[in-house]
């Protein structure tokens, strides 16, 4: 049953990219933050995909994904000058996390998509494999 | 009994590629989104070529093979050697993806389409291997 792997290919998918909007939901989270007393604002995450084969006994070929680490944006901190904050350094400055707000909004319907879009390929493939199981039944 | 199986056969082998196809192609969505991963497909008319003996479609399959008139034909169809091809990018991109969303929905579909297809041929092939074996008093 060839077909059987498509539900590991898939679910591979939707697991990777439910991963990816976990991290785009910490991120929006975090779009405000400040330094704290360390002086380390939090740093916008992203995962990065990567692909792992997923063949057949036969050795058929399949890919997967899995995430292959997630990585720290390292540029800086978004600077505002804002004396009568707490948390201002010695010239003024507050330090707020580098999130790009407009970024992460598009990363996370990116990543919404391809979960919808998995999803549907596992239902398809599911109706595929109940149609087969009846086969010769009428 | 191989006047019997002969459309049977062909068409099995027709599904098991089908489904073959279906997995590539949910390996290329899968990968939608993985950077420099390269969208494979393959040509199923090749594939269903190969598999089923290079003869016409659903003919006898390789009856060279067969040393002593006992033997059973069997299909040169092998799996593991689907002649896959590489999809060319349709548009550039920067991580070097070559999936391209719209081909492999479409391809999907009409591969469903297909796979549906051949599964009534088959059930359609096994109803009236049941009714030619029924006697006249079944009706």
């Amino acid at each position: 049953m060839s077909m059987m792997k498509i539900f590991d290919i898939s679910g591979s998918a939707v697991s990777s990219q439910s991963q990816r909007l976990n991290v785009v939901a910490s991120n929006l989270a975090n779009v405000d933050t400040v330094a704290g007393p360390d002086g380390k604002a939090y740093k916008a995450r992203e995962v990065n995909f990567q692909t792992v084969l997923m063949n057949t006994p036969d050795g058929s070929p399949g890919a997967g994904v899995r995430v292959a680490g997630v990585t720290e944006n390292q540029a800086p901190g978004r600077k505002v000058h804002d004396p009568a904050n707490p948390s201002a350094d010695a010239d003024g400055y507050v330090t707020y996390s580098n999130v790009n707000a407009v970024d992460e909004m598009v990363n996370m319907i990116s990543a919404s998509r391809s979960y919808q879009n998995n999803i549907e390929v596992m239902n398809t493939a599911k109706t595929l494999l109940m149609k087969t199981l009846q086969m010769g039944q009428g | 009994m191989n006047r019997l199986t002969n459309s049977l056969d062909f068409q099995a082998q027709a599904l098991t590629l089908r489904a073959e196809r279906q997995r590539l192609i949910a390996s290329n969505i899968a990968n939608a989104d993985t950077p420099g991963y390269v969208a494979r497909d393959m040509d199923f008319a090749s594939a269903l070529r190969e598999a089923t003996g290079t003869q016409a479609a659903g003919s006898t399959m390789t009856g060279d093979t067969a040393t002593a008139r006992g033997h059973i034909p069997i299909g040169t169809g092998s799996t593991s050697e689907l002649g896959l091809k590489y999809a060319a990018p349709s548009q550039t991109n920067l991580d070097s993806n070559t999936v391209d969303m719209d081909r492999e929905r479409a391809s999907f579909v009409d591969n469903s389409v297909k796979y549906e297809a051949t599964l009534r041929f088959i059930n359609t092939d096994v109803r009236t291997m049941l009714d030619a074996m029924k006697s006249p008093s079944q009706g």
